[in-house]
């Protein structure tokens, strides 16, 4: 039976100076329990002063085997593990892991039930990077940008609620298609949305863009170089703010992002302000891709036709034999894939969100691996803090913009 | 293929003597785990392969040689190609040497694959587990580890439940 016993610096005697060894710096931890690591993780901080010398980071608080857990399920039924890794954006999870399955098991998805893919995630990285824009404010101090974001998010998830009937955890995007149309209202639901919010995010703006204070706590703070973020595999905002005009929608465009007209926005300075500034200008082109896709939104079915894959409709299981049979047995056997593997890539609100499947001929996948950005963009937290302040490690760890279920899984 | 891995692959085919399999328009490459930290060396300074996107590793439990195969994932930036390396390794006490002095991310990615599947890194500058808590026996991700649970306690079994769990006790 495991011991509680007290940790001393031998451990981590290969990561901090020497002078943490004669106790001329001192060793602290933040975290696990602290509110602004953004959920639970642990950074072991060597401090001279207030000042950062070595930063640990620990990860694996919220480790729940997802990965291990899906292998053990049917291709369909591995989808719901997937809501839960970026609880931020479940839906982009949900869309990386069902283009793997589309990819492995060769799949069309018609144009209907792509567009409604688009407009979802899209809203999904609006909502994601509100919580971030929320959370960070807070942690600067800011705490009116947390309560307006919440505002703007909460009638996303409205609008989630209303086609999938949950507010998070939706698995709304299935293998070849989405769970089912979408209602009469969404339309104006959207519309609403996308009538009021370039108004707030004038008034986001308004608070913190020219804002003296948080100017002062960002410009300059934690810079991340281009080539330390490439080596570190860093991805998505972090990236762009860093310099790197890359983004999977323009360079590999899928789902026919190809379509919209978006720019992606990059800064050169790579420090926490330019993070801030990448982000904020994401929401307006997300807001313009959703409005395009919403205006030449196709008519038509939602779901392929392939009956190997996908279930039928409910109204022909009562009609048809054939129906029947394949509901009954998709549903308790699965779909079989071929004996390969692929991997697939999408740009999550954080990232390039990976997923590598791979079939062995049975219904079971043999192995899936998330490539998760948030575990690659924590990992250059150390680099890029060093010889700062506790209080801007605040600020630095905030643009991040980590989740924890996703660094874990 | 794309006409843009062809001379890729060639090169590794001529330098590392390395096989390679197509499905779905992705390439991967095998290279034998000696070879694996030139191979990656050369694909990132002659072919701009800046970003190692995953590493990660499959189990194919019960074949025992080669039992895993280690994946590199591997994307180019400027070329907007990706090519994907694979080292299989056998069974008992599976070594590969680090990549983390070529891509930086492979430190941690190494530490989770050696938490998970026992893989060790050779001249890995930190090898300890990541996810896991230190004192966990075996690799959860290896086929041959079970898929575990936790019985859920209610207010009437809460007691009897409690005393079969692996909490410290005094």
């Amino acid at each position: 039976m495991a011991q509680l016993e007290e940790v001393g610096v031998e451990k981590y005697k290969h990561l901090v100076s020497e002078r943490a060894l004669t106790g001329e710096t001192m060793l602290l931890n933040m975290g696990p329990q602290h509110p602004s690591t953004h959920g639970v993780l642990r950074l072991l901080l060597e401090l001279d002063g207030e000042i950062v010398v070595n930063c640990i980071p620990d990860v694996g608080f919220l480790h729940t085997g997802i990965e291990k857990n899906m292998e053990a399920k049917t291709y369909q039924k591995a989808e719901v593990m997937t809501d839960r890794l970026d609880y931020m954006n479940p839906i982009g999870n949900n869309l990386a892991y069902v283009m793997a399955v589309e990819k492995l098991v060769d799949v069309d998805v018609p144009p209907r039930a792509q567009a409604l893919r688009v407009i979802l995630t899209e809203l999904q990285r609006i909502a994601s990077h509100l919580v971030w824009l929320g959370t960070s404010g807070l942690d600067l101090a800011a705490m009116s940008m947390f309560l307006y974001c919440f505002r703007e998010r909460e009638q996303i998830l409205d609008i989630f609620e209303l086609v999938s009937g949950q507010r998070m955890m939706t698995t709304y995007i299935r293998p070849g298609g989405v769970w089912r149309d979408v209602p009469v209202e969404f339309e104006n639901a959207v519309r609403d949305f996308i009538k009021i919010f370039p108004k707030r995010v004038d008034e986001y703006e308004s608070l913190l863009t020219k804002n003296p204070l948080f100017i002062d706590r960002t410009v300059g703070i934690g810079i991340l170089s281009r080539e330390v973020a490439l080596s570190h595999g860093v991805t998505g905002p972090m990236l762009r703010a860093s310099g790197v005009d890359w983004d999977l929608r323009k360079a590999r465009p899928y789902m026919g992002y190809e379509q919209y007209d978006f720019n992606v926005p990059v800064r050169p300075e790579g420090d926490t302000y330019a993070r801030y500034l990448v982000r904020v200008r994401e929401l307006r082109e997300s807001l313009k891709i959703v409005e395009q896709a919403l205006n030449r939104l196709p008519m038509g079915p939602v779901r392929s036709e392939n009956r190997k894959i996908v279930p039928p409709p409910r109204s022909e299981i009562g009609v048809s034999m054939e129906a029947l049979i394949h509901h009954f047995k998709l549903w308790t056997e699965g779909f079989p894939a071929p004996k390969a593997s692929v991997y697939s890539a999408v740009e999550s609100p954080r990232g390039e969100l990976g997923v590598l499947l791979e079939g062995d001929g049975g219904p079971k996948p043999v192995r899936v691996h998330m490539r998760t950005p948030s575990f690659d963009n924590l990992s250059v937290l150390p680099e890029i803090v060093k010889g700062h302040l506790v209080a801007d490690l605040v600020a630095v760890l905030a643009s991040t913009d980590i989740v924890l279920g996703d660094i874990d899984r | 293929m794309d006409k843009k891995l062809e001379p890729i692959v060639k090169t590794m085919q001529e330098k590392f003597s390395a096989a390679h399999e197509e499905f779905r328009g992705e390439v991967h490459v095998f290279v034998n785990p000696e070879q694996i930290v030139d191979a990656l060396t050369v694909l990132r300074d002659e072919y701009k392969f800046e970003l190692l996107s995953a590493l990660t590793a499959v189990d194919y439990y019960p074949q025992t040689s080669p039992r895993f195969h280690v994946v590199y994932q591997l994307t180019s930036l400027a070329n907007n190609v990706s090519v994907q390396v694979r080292v299989p390794v056998d069974g008992d006490s599976p070594k590969v040497p680090t990549a983390a002095r070529v891509y930086a991310t492979a430190n941690w990615r190494e530490r989770e694959l050696l938490d998970m599947f026992g893989i060790e890194f050779e001249g890995h500058p930190d090898p300890r587990r990541i996810l896991m808590p230190e004192e966990t026996e075996g690799h959860p991700l290896r086929k041959d580890f079970p898929l575990g649970y936790e019985e859920p306690q209610f207010t009437f079994n809460f007691e009897e439940i409690d005393l079969r769990k692996p909490y410290v006790k005094e």
